[in-house]
């Protein structure tokens, strides 16, 4: 039982206060405390923002078409078919975070396994960088370009595409990390033991290796909002007359000159979102950094 | 460093075959009978029947492959659907556009990114810091496409101080060309410049600390000679480095800038293609990138292994 203890240092007793020492250096810096209530808010608002929008998205008035801020009833203004900005930024922005959370969730559903395997079975390390090459030679865009000529241009493609280019990412750090925990005392301990590889992956490596994928979900998070903000853009992505932030600022650009505000305010958002995610992610690393307060 | 440059071949050779089944197999995925969406127009089917037999497509499938092999490797990527020439012909009018735009934009971004990384690092905990950490934060985070759009908006419409959109060849009028894609590079450089700003101050920061460095001050080399000298090398392999693993995202980010400004690029070609179901296009773009992507980064590795002589002994750019 002797042995058994090494293998706790690591999983058991003390990841709890690594934990709480993490989370009290997050707590302690300003800018993480901001960014998470930001995202905090957007997740909500953008949970229940079917319910909260002032109007429906694709609820038209033609009377009021280029209505500017802070007109009474649309406090963002309206568009050129006079809908309201304000709902469709909201609604846009839940579209947003949802391929922001669809395309992570791809990348990592397929990215950390392959990075385990790769950093902990040699024989299929070159295998798998092999595909990793493979999956990097085609950029999100072309990937995205591709996967619409086949299967048409949609939300979830979109997602997809953005998902796929992220697992090269994922499988990087999974399999340094991997590689780093493989070589400690408590992963050999347990070898000793007689653990099965499956057993030590997923009992030992994949615990201690939360902390890098939750860092790279966190900085995977804003490139995958921007990602489906430019797909949209481009027509790839969300179909109109679906709120997106990206198309939304497609159709402005058609009027840019006439009403700005429409180019304007779906653009801010998505940088508030993408920046918050940042600045969080930032964070995030430098709290859970073993070496401190180095920054 | 033979063996180094072989095994680097090999693998790129390898990624390069696997990428081309992938495009074949997906080309093969598209909906609907190929040769029905290489017919474009004319869906007879003697003109059906000549299609399949010019491609082959009543070949094996490995056959198939050998002769797409072939086709494409003497740059016959097929006709446009939509226009009637040569995609060949398409791409010689438009990679050029795209690739000043590509280069113009890394110079930026490295002047950029070096210059506010460096002076982020020596400036530690000072306004300048904050400014240039700032600064990349939002370089990462904002949509270039709509910094464009903005600059579009308040720069170009408002003011006349660049054209909007449009593009001048380089060899009509050299000054009038770097007019109209100054603009469009700037906006595409933004989001390169914030990630080697970030990777330059890091690498400046380890470098400032490390016994090299106390020794050389020790010695009583002036704090500016030192900041230079390693700076520089230090920045150089920076800014390989992030080209090379950034360039996926500089292709996609030039697609969008050249939609956006107008400019008449591999991007909108990649775009109108799409939208106008031009398979032979859209195959060829799909292939050449990834193509191009590999043996940019063979290059890009070389350089690295030039650069910084420790990767030819681990074999492993970090």
């Amino acid at each position: 039982m002797t042995v058994l203890t090494v293998p706790m240092a690591e999983t058991g007793a003390a990841s709890i206060t690594r934990r709480t020492r993490v989370l009290r250096r997050l707590r302690r810096n300003p800018l993480a405390v901001v960014s998470f209530v930001v995202l905090a808010l957007a997740g909500v608002i953008a949970l229940l923002s079917p319910w909260l929008a002032p109007y429906s998205v694709d609820q038209t008035d033609f009377a009021r078409t280029f209505a500017p801020p802070g007109t009474a009833g649309h406090l963002l203004g309206t568009d050129d078919l006079g809908r309201d900005v304000l709902s469709r930024i909201m609604l846009g922005a839940r579209a947003s975070l949802q391929v922001g959370l669809l395309a992570v969730a791809t990348s990592l559903v397929i990215g950390v396994p392959l990075g385990l395997a790769a950093g902990y079975f040699r024989a299929w390390d070159a295998v798998i960088s092999r595909f990793t090459d493979l999956l990097l030679a085609f950029p999100f865009l072309i990937m995205a370009v591709g996967l619409a000529a086949i299967r048409g241009a949609s939300l979830g493609n979109a997602a997809v595409a953005i998902g796929i280019a992220q697992i090269p990412g994922v499988i990087r750090v999974v399999r340094s990390d991997t590689l780093r925990l493989k070589s400690l005392d408590f992963v050999a301990a347990a070898v000793v033991d007689g653990a099965s590889d499956l057993w030590v992956l997923a009992r030992h490596i994949l615990p201690n290796a939360t902390s890098v994928i939750l860092v790279q979900a966190t900085v995977a998070i804003p490139a995958a909002i921007l990602g489906e903000a430019v797909l949209s853009f481009l027509g790839l992505g969300i179909q109109p007359p679906a709120p997106s932030l990206g198309t939304m600022l497609a159709t402005a650009q058609q009027f840019a000159a006439r009403a700005p505000w429409a180019a304007v305010f779906p653009g801010v958002v998505i940088m508030g979102l993408a920046l918050a995610f940042n600045v969080f992610g930032d964070a995030l690393r430098d709290a859970l950094d073993p070496k401190g307060d180095r920054r | 460093m033979a063996r180094y440059l072989l095994t680097r071949a090999w693998q790129s050779a390898l990624t390069l075959l696997l990428s081309t089944i992938v495009v074949f197999v997906g080309v093969r995925a598209l909906p609907g009978d190929p040769a029905l969406a290489l017919a474009g127009e004319d869906r007879s089917p003697e003109a059906l029947e000549a299609i399949r037999r010019h491609y082959g497509l009543d070949q094996p499938l490995p056959v198939q492959f050998a002769q797409y092999v072939e086709r494409m490797a003497q740059g016959d990527f097929g006709v446009s659907i939509r226009t009637g020439t040569p995609v060949s012909s398409m791409l010689t009018t438009a990679l050029p556009v795209t690739v000043e735009l590509s280069v113009l934009a890394i110079l930026i971004a490295a002047a950029l990114g070096v210059g506010a990384g460096v002076l982020a690092a020596v400036r530690r905990g000072r306004p300048a810091e904050w400014l240039a950490n700032g600064l990349a934060l939002i370089g990462l985070s904002v949509p270039h496409f709509w910094l464009g759009l903005l600059a579009i908006l308040y720069l170009s419409v408002a003011t006349g101080l660049f054209p909007a959109s449009g593009f001048v060849p380089i060899l009509e009028d050299p000054v009038d060309n770097l007019h109209h894609i100054v603009l469009p590079a700037v906006i595409l450089g933004t989001g390169l410049a914030a990630i080697i700003m970030r990777q330059t101050r890091s690498a400046m920061l380890d470098s400032l600390s490390s016994d090299y460095v106390r020794t050389a001050k020790a010695k009583g080399l002036r704090p500016r000679a030192v900041i230079t000298r390693h700076a520089l090398r230090n920045s150089l392999i920076v800014v390989v480095t992030v080209v090379g693993l950034q360039l996926g995202g500089l292709i996609s980010g030039a697609v969008v800038t050249e939609q956006i400004f107008g400019l008449p690029g591999f991007g909108k070609m990649t775009i109108d293609a799409v939208f106008q179901r031009d398979y032979p296009v859209i195959q060829a773009v799909v292939l050449l990138t990834a193509a191009a992507y590999i043996v940019i980064n063979f290059f890009v590795d070389l350089l690295y292994s030039v650069i910084d002589p420790r990767i030819r002994v681990t074999g492993d750019p970090a």
